[in-house]
Order: structure tokens, then sequence, then C-alpha cells
């Protein structure tokens, strides 16, 4: 045994094999940078990832799935092995999609795989959405990825329709007539577009070929790329981390891709694949023997598109058929089908892709954002998100609303009814509240700096006085309390000068203050260090609080230093 | 117990024990198999007919009339025929418990031989569609594939793709067709209940009805894919995406986040 480092056959070829490709490709330099890359290490960071991995997922299983599907409305007489079918004349996409989920080994298998798969891949989308959207990430310089991230939630919302609505089954079926009938509802082109669309009157015999194009191969590139162009945009600003002592908007603190990230990330796709093949081995999903070969005439009772459809669904079903006219000139507006399929998506994911840009320009902020927001430190963005989340939510909620009524024994009616006071009174409702809830955890983390924690000891002092010891927070805990900038509503000149002229440009100014009072007039401050000198020397009960407290700890399990602008608070503190 | 114990090694003993267990089976089957039907098929006696009106003075009378032609709280009798009988007593609709939007299935309260004689009085009020025999009513010898195109024509839109239920206006609901007994799948079918339509002869043909039979037969207990979630379609698969699939990942992210600190 040698304890010279001459390297073993094995690291030699690989060493040779690393340096043939970079003298040839340069990839050396990507690979050091990449490698020592840091990313910071929170759970919630790993959302986006689910999005990745069950999309890898969607596109292995899919590739398995064209091996065997037949895109062509043709029509064949079924002689499989599924006896409620026997005899039944349908079209060849129906046919081989009973072929590959009775006869082909593993079909089954596969076809739930990708349709879990893509069930997770946009519930993870819209969990990541939200991570996003709550900690602040999509500040400046990152407002452009929020809008690629957007799109890619279109996207997937496009590819998931295209995508169960192969298979030319009832349901499917279903679900493309009531995209044909909002087509049509579109104001002077909506027939033209419909047959344009569908190559001639609903439902053709063109659909199905050109769905299966758009599904598995426009659509998928387009993600493709757009997921590209979002990773090189986290890659070229690196990733925002949660606030924290010893994170500043300069710094990144977490690890280097290689070894640990990637360890975690590579074992982390693992764990996606598995959850999603287990749920495809064991659960059933889009069992279209059952709704049978798509005819126009039937329409089965819980007949509901995907989940990520459904406040379409809903919103449909919510809104009155009486808005329906007829103008001068005998031209059919149908407003029953374009508010709620046109106007209220449009409102709700407007609202979503502008959001970071409207924020920016009410607060009139032009610096970087690194380190995220507390959601509490900012009550408006908080409580609007939660909004939108509930407006949605109710809305999918409407789209089930037969479901409701029979498993809760409820008169459908009256949910309808329900429901559609709910979608204008619950977005503003759980606003009001979750601003409120903002508030008031505010106010908690400003009691706990101020006073700290209570210790349930009670002291009586000679007096006769009565006092409970607090123990006061730790740096760490401290800093995360108070690092945040507390955000004012703008402030401008006077409508007049000191000669009584009237400034030009006031009117703008005042509008932009209203708006921007709107968004941070109710706010709590945080505590400043001179309020905390302040609450450290009332009064005689200081030196007890002095005794229970320990400055060597340190919070989180975290190997992290005390910030200096702390410790400096603490040196100042006589008692300490 | 010496004298026991040595009789048990008797060669004989199997062979009595055995005897002994024939007629045991033999004994408890004859007790318990369940009647044949040609006991209810067999035309109804006069005394049948009297028992029955005992049976209808005392329980159904309130509501439907003493003479079973209906009361302010309930619709006539006569015309109904057999069929209605078996399938509203034979399913616990009635007598009903309550008022509500509808009127549900609960326990049986009567037994068999019961609702025949109920049927019988009910049935010598007015000529009405008599109990389906065995045969027309027999799942394997209908045609399941015609059934599937039937049911999703006149069927579907209440019940859902496979029977499992769905709902209706105001509260009423049209129930899951799984548990339900092929005889009161016809009768249903035949005399319309409730909310349901009457699909008389001329609509469905017996044949017809027996293939919605058939194709009924064939749902529920076979889920080619895994549990079947209710098959209730779409909104119980998001749900459980994100219940067992989010919350899963979730965990698991969760698990490795706090790997690291």
């Amino acid at each position: 045994m040698t304890t010279t480092s001459t390297p073993t056959p094995a690291a030699k070829a690989a060493g040779a094999t690393a340096d043939y490709l970079d003298q040839r490709t340069g990839i050396g330099v990507v690979v050091k940078t990449f490698a020592r890359k840091i990313f910071p290490d929170h759970w919630s960071f790993l959302l986006g990832e689910i999005a990745l991995y069950s999309f890898v997922t969607i596109l292995i299983s899919g590739v398995f799935l064209t091996m065997f599907f037949v895109p062509s409305m043709g029509e064949t007489t079924y002689t499989g092995p599924w006896s409620s079918m026997q005899g039944v004349e349908m079209s060849q996409a129906f046919s081989s999609t009973l072929r590959l989920s009775f006869e082909v080994r593993g079909g089954l298998l596969m076809r739930q795989v990708h349709h879990w798969a893509a069930l997770i891949f946009m519930a993870a989308i819209v969990t990541h959405m939200m991570r996003v959207f709550f900690t602040g990430a999509f500040r400046k310089p990152r407002e452009l990825n929020w809008v690629v991230g957007f799109t890619l939630l279109i996207l997937g919302m496009l590819a998931g329709f295209s995508g169960y609505s192969l298979p030319d089954d009832v349901l499917s079926g279903n679900g493309l007539r009531i995209a044909d009938g909002v087509i049509k509802a579109v104001p002077l082109i909506g027939s033209y577009t419909s047959y344009f669309v569908f190559g001639g009157e609903f439902p053709g015999q063109e659909l199905i070929p050109r769905l299966f194009t758009v599904h598995v191969l426009l659509i998928p590139a387009l993600i493709l790329a757009l997921i590209g162009l979002h990773l090189l945009f986290v890659v070229l600003h690196k990733h925002t981390q949660y606030p924290g002592s010893g994170r500043t908007e300069k710094n990144v603190v977490g690890y280097p891709v290689l070894p640990v990230y990637a360890a975690k990330a590579g074992g982390f796709f693992f764990v996606v694949f598995g959850v999603i093949a287990l749920m495809g081995a064991t659960m059933s999903i889009n069992a279209v023997w059952n709704y049978g070969p798509y005819d126009p005439s039937p329409v089965s009772a819980g007949a509901q598109p995907d989940w990520y459809m459904l406040f379409l669904e809903g919103s449909l079903r919510l809104m009155p058929g009486q808005a329906e006219f007829v103008t001068w000139g005998g031209y059919t507006v149908s407003a029953n089908i374009i508010i709620p399929a046109m106007i209220v998506p449009g409102i709700l994911f407007t609202m979503l892709a502008a959001y970071p840009f409207i924020e920016a320009a009410v607060t009139g902020d032009r610096r970087e954002h690194h380190i995220l927001d507390r959601p509490r430190n900012r009550p408006f963005r908080t409580a609007f998100g939660v909004s939108i989340v509930v407006a949605f939510f109710i809305l999918a909620l409407a789209g089930s609303n037969d479901l409701i009524a029979t498993h809760f024994h409820l008169s459908i009616n009256d949910i309808t009814w329900a429901f559609r006071v709910l979608i204008f009174v619950g977005p503003w409702l759980s606003f009001v509240i979750t601003k409120r809830i903002c508030l008031g955890l505010q106010r908690k983390d400003r009691e706990l700096v101020l006073h700290g924690h209570e210790t349930g000891r009670i002291v009586r002092f000679a007096s006769g006085e009565y006092i409970e010891v607090h123990k006061p927070l730790d740096a760490h805990e401290r800093w995360l309390r108070v690092q945040h900038e507390a955000i004012r509503p703008l402030e401008i000149e006077p409508a007049e000068d000191s000669r009584g002229v009237r400034r030009k440009g006031y009117a703008l100014d005042r509008m932009r203050q209203r708006v921007s009072q709107v968004f941070y007039e109710d706010r709590v401050e945080p505590v400043t260090p001179a309020e905390l000198t302040a609450s450290h020397s009332h009064g005689e009960h200081d030196a007890l609080e002095a005794d229970v407290h320990e400055p060597t700890q340190v919070g989180g399990g975290s190997h992290l230093v005390e910030p200096d602008a702390e410790t400096g608070v603490e040196g100042r503190n006589p008692q300490i | 117990m010496k004298a026991l114990a040595a009789r048990r090694h008797d060669r004989r003993a199997p062979i009595v024990l055995l005897l002994l267990a024939l007629l045991l089976t033999g004994g408890l089957y004859a007790v318990l198999a369940p009647t044949s039907a040609d006991a209810a098929a067999a035309a109804p006696s006069a005394s049948d007919i009297q028992t029955g009106e005992k049976l209808f003075q005392a329980n159904c009378a309130t509501c439907h009339g003493p003479s079973g032609a209906g009361t302010a709280s309930g619709p006539s009798l006569i015309g109904v025929g057999a069929a209605a009988v078996n399938f509203q007593v034979g399913t616990g609709r009635m007598p009903a418990q309550q008022n509500g939007p509808q009127i549900e299935a609960k326990p049986v309260q009567f037994d068999d031989e019961q609702i025949s004689q109920l049927g019988a009085f009910v049935a010598s009020l007015g000529a009405g569609p008599a109990v389906p025999t065995e045969d027309q009513v027999d799942p394997s010898k209908g045609n399941s594939a015609n059934g599937m195109a039937l049911f999703r024509t006149n069927c579907a839109m209440c019940h859902n793709a496979v029977g499992a239920g769905g709902a209706l206006s105001r509260g009423k609901f049209a129930p899951k067709l799984w548990e339900t007994s092929p005889t009161h799948l016809y009768e249903a079918m035949l005399t319309g209940p409730q909310s349901m339509p009457v699909f008389s002869d001329t609509n469905l043909s017996p044949d017809e009805k027996r293939d919605i039979i058939a194709f009924i037969s064939e749902q529920g207990d076979v889920a080619p894919g895994g549990l079947d979630l209710g098959s209730l379609g779409a909104v119980s698969e998001g749900l459980w995406a994100w219940i067992v699939g989010i919350g899963l990942l979730i965990g698991a992210a969760v698990w490795i986040g706090a790997k690291s600190s």
C-alpha cells in the first residue's frame, strides 16, 4: 500500500475524457462556475423543482404513449377485451386508448402516470407561484422571470386541456364542446374561428390530429424553451434567500451545487417520480372506458374538467343565463358566456401577471431585492394574493357544486346562489381578514422584540408589585423581526408653492399618493434601535431580566455569527 | 373420560363425523337458503290480497287513503301495479319516514312475503306493471355494450356515466346504482319513482332494460386502474392529486430542506 497519489486507471480515464471534452467544448469553465454556485436551502425553494421533475415524468411517460396512440378520428369497431365496448363504433383515437389501457403491457400504468404527473405539474406550479408571490420574490430584477413563469402556467393549462381531449371519449368531447361554445361566443369572429379550429362544424373530422400536434409538439417545445429561460434567469439573478442574520442583499448563504445540492436535487427527482408512479399504480384516473366513445348528444352527471380548469367550469356554472341579448341588426351577444369565460378569467389572470409591475410602480422602488419578504411584513400584497387564491378556490368549488350537493345533502340551487354571493364577498372579506392577521402578527413581533418571551415566572417585589419575568430575544431572533424596512406612503410636494401658485403635476402626484396609501397606509413599523434601548431601561425589574438572559444562545440550531449591528445594540444596553 | 378418548380412535369415527357434518350443512342450507322466485311469481291468492289489505290499512292508508285512492299527503296507488310496490317497499323507501326533498332508501321494514302480499293488494286496485321475472332481469343474459350505449343516452345525465349517482335540483338526487338489485333496477325503469321518468316498454324494450342492467352490474366491482376514487371523475382526482401527491411531495421537500441546517 502506497501513500503516493498515483491515480487509478479509472480516474485516469475519467480525467482524460474530461480533458478531451474541455479542449473541444470549453465546458470546464461552465462546470467550474456551476459547481461553485451557491444555492440557499429551504423546503419552499423545492416547490419549483417538483414542477420541473413532474414535467420530466410527463415527457418520459408521454413518449411511451405516442408509440401506441392513434391520433385519428377514423371510425372503427371495438373488438378488445373490455366487454361493455364490444362491437361499439368508435374513433381510432378512442379505440387505441382502450388498447393502450387493456392490451399494451404497462400501458394503463403509463397513461395514469402521465395524467397524475400532469395534475401534480399544475399543482406544483401553483404552489411555487404562491411561494414566489407571498415572499415578494418577483421584485426587481425578477419581474420578467415572473412573467415567464406565468406563461408556463398558461401553457401548462393548455397542455392539460389538449391532452385530456385526445382520447375522444364523452367527457373530453364535452370539454371540447364548451371550448367550441366559448369560441363561438366571441363577438364578430366567433363562428368563423370555430369553423377554422374544428375544420368545419363541431366536432368535424380534423380536431384530434390537430390537437395531437399541439399537444405533443407545439406546447411541449414552448414549455421546454421557457423552462430553459426560467432556469437561466435563476442562474443570472442568483437565488433569493429568506431574511436572517448574516444574509444580505449582496451575498447568498447556502451550499454549492456540487456535491450537496446536486445530490439533493437529483434524489428529489426520484422522490417525485416515485410518488407519481405510486399514484399511477394504485389510483385510477380518467377511466375513459367509463364514458364511452364521443357522441355529441349525451352529457353525464358529474362531468367536470381537470382541477386546473375547474375555475372556468365554476365561472360558467355561476353565470345566470339571462345575460344573453340580441342587438339591433339581429346579432346575438352571448354575455352569459363572454363574462364568465373571458372577462372573469381575464381579470384574475391579468392581475396575477401584472402584479409585480403594479407594485413596483406604486412603491416607486427601483432597487434590486434578493432578501425575501416575510408575508406578514407586506400586508397589502399578502392580502391581495390571498384574495386571488380565494377567488379561484370559490370558482373551483362552484364547478363542483353538484358533488357538494350530493355529498353534503344540500340543495344545488342554494349552493349556486351562495357561491354567486361569495364570489363577490369572499375575496374582499379574505383581503380584510388577511390584512388584519398580518398587522396583528407584526404587532406580535414588535411586542416580542420590545419585551421578550414570556417565561411564566411571576415575581413579587418588596413593594407588593407583581411582574412576570420576560426573557429577551437573542440576536438572531431579534434580527429576523427588525430587519425589514417599513414602506411608507409616498410623500408629495404641496399643491401650491410658498407664493400660492398652483404646482404643475400635482393632480398626478396626488393620485399616485392615493394608490400608495391604499397599499401602505396601514402598517406596523419595525422596532428601531432607539425604541429597543428605551424599552430595556424602564424600571427596577430590568435586573431580573438580565438574570435570565443568556447571550450565548444561538437560535434555530444554525451556526451563524451574530450580526454586527445587533451586538452593537446589545453593547449599548447597560443592563446586559 | 378415558372411554371417550378410546372411542375417538375407533376406525368408524371419521365416517360418523362426516355424516354428522353433512347432515348439519344440509339442514342449515334448507333453513337459510333463499327461497326460489317461483313463490313470488305465482299468481296471488285471495288470502294474499286480504293479508295485503290488512298490511296496507295498518301501514300505508294514513297517506294513501283507506282505498288507496290517495290523499293530500300521498298519491293515488290505483294502477301503479305490484312493480311499484315491490320497488318502493323493497328498497325501504316506503313506508316513508319523513318529508324531505325526496324519500330516501332505508332498511327494509317488511319481509318478502309481506311485500308481495302488499303488491297483490295494490295490483288488485287497478291493472299496473307486474314484478319482472328472474329471466327478465338476469344480467348474464343482457348485452352490456348495448346497455352502455342506452345508459349513456337515457340515464347518465342524472346517474353519472357509470351509475355512481348525481345531483338534481333543490336537494334531490339520482342515487348510486351499484348496490341496487336487478329486479329493483328494472322496476325503477318501468315505474319511474319520484323524480325519475317512466321508461315504458315502448320506450326501452324489456330486452333493452336487461342490457342496461347488464351494464350496471359490471360497474363498481372492477376498477382496472386501482382505487376508483368514487368514480366521480376529475374533481375527486384533483382533490387526491393535492392531498396525496402534493401532500407527500411537500412532506419530502420539508424533509430534504431540514437536512441542511
